[in-house]
């Protein structure tokens, strides 16, 4: 049914560090590894050795560059996937009832079963979280690796989403929004999650932490604001150096 | 957005053709017999085909029967339910006027009913769309609408009823099509606000997630064309209206100027149609730095 819960009990999605990530794109190539290889149908590629090679994925980074006035410009990569929205737009526009929010955990999903592949609910999608598999006609998204963090069969370690698992950097958390104290929650109000593209009255459960300010150096002029920190090395040589200083010196 | 063909033929044809079972549905023109039978046909055959055409761009069209249940929620499920309810009802009546020589008007009421309800529902498709700002705004039942009972008019034969509603259509057309120009820029969209990013500073992208393209950027950042929409706005409404509303006051308009009337106006409605597509922005184009 595309009617939405009308709240849920969990409200399982990440915290992603915009601060952290270095756009590595580790994330999305386990992404793409473990979702073609799992659940549903594989995520499709075309042309993949070709000119024009396009391709399904769930996750991926953008890199933005932000500039202040007077300021040096900033990189920030910005590592987008599903927002597993409350009030998801992209499940009640779908027709078949193959998009579904799940009343337990509140994760977005599509039946790929019922999906007759219209396309409407990627259009509803403010975010660009879903895209539909050329190869096999059917809506894909991000399924919070529904079939890992539930999934038994794993070490404890590996039930988390596999962006999540895989992030060298530590930028991607996952955890329930809905428990105040949980590690995303705590981490999410320390540092002012952004609710990205709040206009559009998704309510995604997702946060982003934004980057940290920039520290504001003073440098005086002096390009190498690290130097004067340097101890000096060596200031009087000793033993056979300090024979040859006073020898060249001498000369 | 990519303007497919499937869908505008869809919307187009289907708009005519429930247009025109409106008509018929209020017993304009009143015909019966072979006469009937003929508007019929044509009113079904536009409705039915554009439905047809619109499962063209299915992924997988085997399961579209699937598409029937969520009325509750979707427009798109709507769209399917009342279609099916406004053939089966006009079918019936269809069916009585022609074999039988017999007009149930109540039912033909609610046909015609039924078949401007499908015109609103597909409209709606694209009016709720918030993510798309030029679709979300409530010119775009209205002109929908207006399409579908202004082509009908002039299928059905409805001459002054057709020049009445030409006029209105297209002079709201137009008003429709300078609204939309602002839309985007009054929803406030923009690279820094989809980010988050813009306390920081002035955002541009720097380097895209991929080299390539990928189905978000090929379905909603379409850019073809959009720099010659000027021109083709003004093709479109000399087609759509200009040209019909000459012919309609200043000529006797017979079998061949009639056909000469439909054709200028289709032409009209499906460059407008491809420009409602080809101009309408998707959000998430900002993520791209695009729009
Ligand atoms: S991010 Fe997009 S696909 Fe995911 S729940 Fe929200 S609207 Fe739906
Ligand atoms: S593409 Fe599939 S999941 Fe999306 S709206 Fe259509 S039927 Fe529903
Ligand atoms: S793996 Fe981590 S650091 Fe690398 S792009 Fe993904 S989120 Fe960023």
């Amino acid at each position: 049914m595309t009617a939405l819960p009308a709240s849920t009990p969990k409200k399982l999605g990440l915290a992603i560090d915009l601060d952290i990530c270095v756009g590595c794109h580790a994330c999305v190539i386990n992404c793409k590894e473990w979702n073609t290889s799992n659940y549903g149908a594989p995520l499709g590629d075309q042309d993949a050795y070709g000119a024009n090679p396009v391709g399904t994925f769930l996750n991926r980074i953008h890199t933005f560059e932000v500039k202040a006035p007077e300021q040096p410009a900033q990189t920030v990569h910005f590592p987008k996937s599903c927002l597993h929205c409350e009030d998801a737009p992209c499940v009640t526009v779908c027709p078949t009832g193959a998009s579904y929010k799940r009343a337990e955990d509140g994760i977005v999903l599509v039946n790929e079963s019922d999906c007759i592949g219209c396309g409407l609910c990627a259009w509803a999608c403010p975010y660009g979280a879903r895209e539909l598999d050329a190869q096999e006609g059917v809506m894909k998204k991000c399924t919070l690796c529904v079939d890992r963090i539930y999934n038994e069969n794993l070490p404890e370690e590996d039930r988390e989403p596999a962006c999540v698992r895989t992030c060298p950097a530590n930028a991607r958390h996952f955890g329930d929004f809905a428990d105040p104290e949980s590690n995303v929650s705590k981490m999410s109000a320390e540092r002012g999650g952004l609710v990205l593209m709040e206009d559009q009255d998704t309510k995604p459960v997702n946060r982003y932490l934004p980057p940290r300010p920039k520290a504001d150096i003073q440098t005086d002029g002096d390009i190498d604001i690290l130097a004067p920190f340097l101890e000096p090395v060596a200031d009087t040589p000793k033993g056979l150096l300090g024979w040859l200083d006073k020898a060249l010196e001498a000369i | 957005m990519h303007p497919a063909p499937s869908v505008i033929i869809f919307t187009c044809i289907s708009g005519l053709g429930f247009g025109l079972l409106t008509f018929l549905g209020l017993n304009f023109p009143d015909v019966s017999g072979w006469t009937a039978f003929w508007f019929f046909f044509i009113a079904f055959g536009l409705a039915v085909g554009g439905l047809v055409s619109s499962t063209f761009h299915l992924g997988n069209p085997q399961r579209a029967w699937k598409a029937f249940s969520q009325w509750r929620t979707s427009w798109l499920s709507r769209e399917g339910v009342f279609a099916v309810l406004a053939l089966m009802v006009m079918g019936l009546y269809a069916l009585l006027v022609i074999f039988f020589d017999t007009k149930i008007a109540p039912l033909g009421w609610l046909g015609a009913a039924l078949s401007l309800i499908t015109a609103i529902c597909t409209s709606m498709i694209y009016g709720q769309m918030k993510t798309v700002p030029r679709w979300n705004m409530s010119s775009t039942p209205v002109l929908y609408v207006m399409y579908s009972l202004a082509g009908g008019a002039l299928l059905a034969g409805q001459m002054t009823a057709a020049l009445v509603l030409i006029v209105f259509l297209t002079g709201f057309q137009i008003y429709a099509w300078m609204q939309g120009d602002k839309r985007f820029d009054e929803a406030g969209h923009t690279i820094e606000s989809a980010t988050g990013l813009g306390n920081l500073g002035k955002v541009r992208l720097l380097e895209s997630p991929h080299s390539g393209e990928n189905y978000l950027t090929k379905e909603m950042i379409h850019k073809i064309g959009r720099k010659h929409a000027m021109k083709l706005r003004i093709i479109s409404a000399l087609f759509l209206g200009v040209l019909p509303i000459f012919v309609m006051t200043f000529m006797e308009v017979h079998h061949i100027g009639a056909a000469v009337l439909v054709i200028s106006h289709m032409i009209g409605l499906f460059i407008s149609r491809w420009l409602f597509f080809a101009e309408a922005e998707h959000v998430v184009g900002l993520y791209y730095d695009k729009r």
